[in-house]
């Protein structure tokens, strides 16, 4: 997983609440047996016409969020599905921060593993954001993670909270499977005793 | 529990369900209060599973306990003959060919497609005894809350999760808070699983349940029968909530006793004597609590494309101009348009294209019992197709032999093979552009049964009801006048 550190990019607007998985990557593109080359498929259905014509009026079509590193969004973002395909497509685009009032609790989690920072503000302050992303080329946000705040292009800092452990692993690029495997001997263990106690989860293989 | 104070067992304090499955699967606690969350079962499919297998491939990682891993596949299938033929679909056929590669060099328990015992997920955990009461289940797909409904905490993962527990067995995760979301009362005639869950949605908003787990509890939710309690787990997850479970009962131990795959003898009854001890203790603190009056729920219908926009079929489509928040207003001008819908239209006046009864929400026996009676003696009006995708070949058998799928198909219905089918866009059933459902599942988001399609969902009563007339009814009314 890449590190995230600091970023500054084109922050792309997209005032809508709920904007759920099958949004984000419709159940049709999830055929991939790969995690990368999603990001044409981002959006697809807000973003394409049927015969695969861009949508003019759609803002990832526009310049310049043609090449958008962020996203600002309202509440509940990410809602729906559990599809991980959701941060693929998004960081395939190169997208790696969406900011919202709040997020669905799966693509949270999903966005973290694959160094997509989805970043928590209030809703006022994403509205400000939102109105900062409407800038074109002048809506550069800046992320930064290690002193976790959002800088808007007229300077002014907003402090953001996370979760200490999710921004270690983060800022470090670190794979989550590695990190438990060190605590291999206490699984052993818990292992032992359940089998102990409750045979039958044990000795139902299929 | 709150995210903040780690338990430990000997913590005698009141303890909910969700507690108590908890912390008897915490293997560790990490200094900032992440556990190492132990995991019972892990079903995968061939959707969220190809690219977790190639990661254990590249890192040289094992399955750790391939004993307690379940892979099938469901979303991608055709629910007609032409599925024991060649996969037409090139990418559908490659996550297939995938995984079943991947459980062969990982040895992995399979069920193909020829097994009698395949279909969705998370109808055959629970129908194979592989999903049972106190246990952590997980699976690379979000409706796996709906095992809940035995008692066991379980919930949807993503892909990089459903590898670290090939790798691991565990999750890394904090707490959820506890909700209780308590259904009084009795449910009136003509109303079902889906109407609670529909209501308690449509009362609580998609985002009602975030960062909990939903316990549902009252005397209307003790009065369901375990597909019933599926159904409301199922759609937790369209609350918003992690997970939702139902307390294991009499109902709960009857229903898994003799299932090919749970305990038997003498382990049963061990087993039971643990399930007993898992209701949440007297006095247990959740951190929010929802009501609802059982007696007061109209069979329900979603008019939008977000599952909290539903309505009890009585009702009207909204008027986008009566509302006064501006997003509000907008979010609602964009479904009333995608939707097809005028302001101020009958609910009951929206004609139907395709009646689809189905998915993980509304595919076991009892479900499709429902819509057999409806439709004994019946016609499905001639402008609509209307197809009964049972939810696991098992299901399938059972109606058979009850002679179910003679009555469908003289009423005019299609009888399918087991799979998601239409609850997804991603395999041979879809609708058209445009074409407007009664569907069963649980996601009316727009294009999610096809790009254009219209959704809208409700109880495989009020699914059954519309293939006949035609148009959305009320089924109580249809009951009435059709002397059901
Ligand atoms: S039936 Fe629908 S919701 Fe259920 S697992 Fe299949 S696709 Fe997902």
């Amino acid at each position: 997983m890449k590190a995230f550190t600091t970023l500054t990019g084109i922050a792309a607007p997209m005032p809508m609440a709920n904007v759920d998985t099958d949004k984000i990557i419709p159940g049709r593109f999830l055929k991939t047996i790969q995690r990368t080359g999603l990001g044409k498929h981002l959006f697809a259905n807000m973003r394409y016409e049927d015969d695969g014509a861009e949508k003019p009026d759609f803002v990832l079509n526009q310049e310049p969020y043609r090449k958008a590193e962020i996203l600002v969004a309202y509440e509940n973002f990410g809602c729906g599905s559990s599809r991980e395909h959701a941060p693929w497509a998004l960081l395939d685009f190169g997208i790696r921060c969406v900011i919202a009032p709040d997020f669905a609790d799966i693509f949270h989690n999903n966005s973290f593993k694959n160094g997509v920072l989805p970043v928590k503000l209030p809703r006022e302050i994403c509205e400000q954001l939102m109105e900062d992303a409407r800038l074109g080329p002048n809506s550069r946000i800046t992320v930064d993670l290690e002193r976790q705040v959002v800088v808007r292009p007229n300077g002014e800092e907003i402090p953001f909270t996370i979760d200490p452990f999710r921004r270690h692993l983060l800022l470090n690029g670190l794979d989550d499977i590695g990190q438990t495997m060190q605590h291999a001997p206490s699984i052993d263990g818990f292992e032992a005793k359940q089998r102990a106690a409750q045979p039958w989860l044990y000795d139902a293989a299929l | 529990m709150s995210a903040t104070k780690p338990r430990t067992l000997s913590d005698s304090s009141p303890r909910t369900l969700f507690d108590k499955i908890w912390d008897a699967h915490v293997v560790e606690t990490l200094p900032d209060g992440t556990a190492v969350l132990y995991i019972d079962k892990h079903l995968t499919h061939e959707v969220t599973s190809p690219q977790a297998f190639e990661g254990l491939r590249l890192a040289g990682r094992k399955v750790r306990r391939p004993d307690a891993t379940l892979a099938v596949v469901d979303h991608n299938i055709a629910t007609d003959a032409s599925r024991y033929g060649t996969i037409e679909d090139p990418e559908s056929r490659t996550q297939v060919e995938t995984l079943e590669a991947n459980v062969k060099a990982f040895g992995v328990p399979y069920i193909p497609l020829t097994d009698k015992r395949q279909g969705i997920v998370h109808v055959i955990g629970p129908e194979l005894g592989l999903s049972l009461p106190g246990m952590t289940i997980v699976c690379g797909d979000s409706h796996t809350s709906t095992h809940g409904a035995l008692g066991a905490l379980a919930f949807g993962i993503g892909t990089s999760e459903v590898e670290h527990v090939l790798a691991t067995q565990t999750l890394l995760q904090k707490p959820a808070k506890n909700m209780r979301v308590t259904v009084d009362g009795k449910l009136p005639a003509g109303c079902t699983a889906k109407d609670i869950v529909l209501a308690i949605i449509g009362k609580i908003g998609t985002a009602g349940g975030t960062g909990h787990v939903i316990e549902f509890a009252g005397e209307a939710i003790r009065a369901l029968d375990m597909a019933g309690r599926m159904t409301v787990c199922n759609m937790s997850i369209e609350a918003g909530a992690r997970a939702g479970m139902v307390a294991p009962d009499q109902t709960t131990f009857d229903y898994v006793k003799g299932r090919p795959f749970a305990p038997k003898g003498e382990a049963y009854d061990r087993a039971v004597a643990w399930w007993k001890t898992l209701p949440s203790d007297e006095g247990a603190v959740f951190d929010k609590e929802v009501r609802l009056d059982a007696a007061e729920i109209i069979p329900q219908m979603t008019w939008g494309t977000s599952p909290e926009d539903v309505l009890p079929v009585t009702g009207v489509v909204p008027n986008p101009a009566e509302i006064a928040d501006e997003a509000r207003r907008a979010q609602v001008q964009r479904m009333v348009e995608y939707m097809g819908l005028t302001p101020g239209q009958k609910l009951t006046d929206l004609k139907v294209d395709v009646v689809f009864v189905g998915s993980c929400t509304n595919s076991r026996i009892e479900d499709i019992r429902v819509v057999a009676d409806i439709a004994k003696g019946r016609k499905v009006a001639p402008h609509v197709r209307a197809l009964v995708v049972p939810g696991s070949g098992l299901v399938k058998e059972a109606a058979e032999a009850e002679g179910l799928d003679k009555v469908l198909l003289e009423a005019g219905f299609e009888w399918r093979e087991a799979g998601c089918s239409m609850c997804l866009g991603m395999n041979p059933d879809k609708l058209k552009p445009g074409q407007r459902s009664a569907s069963t599942s649980n996601r009316n988001f727009e294009g999610r049964q096809g790009p254009g399609g219209r959704t809208h969902l409700v109880s495989p009563a009020m699914a059954a009801a519309a293939a006949i007339a035609g148009h959305f009814v009320d089924v109580r009314d249809f009951a009435k006048q059709e002397g059901v």
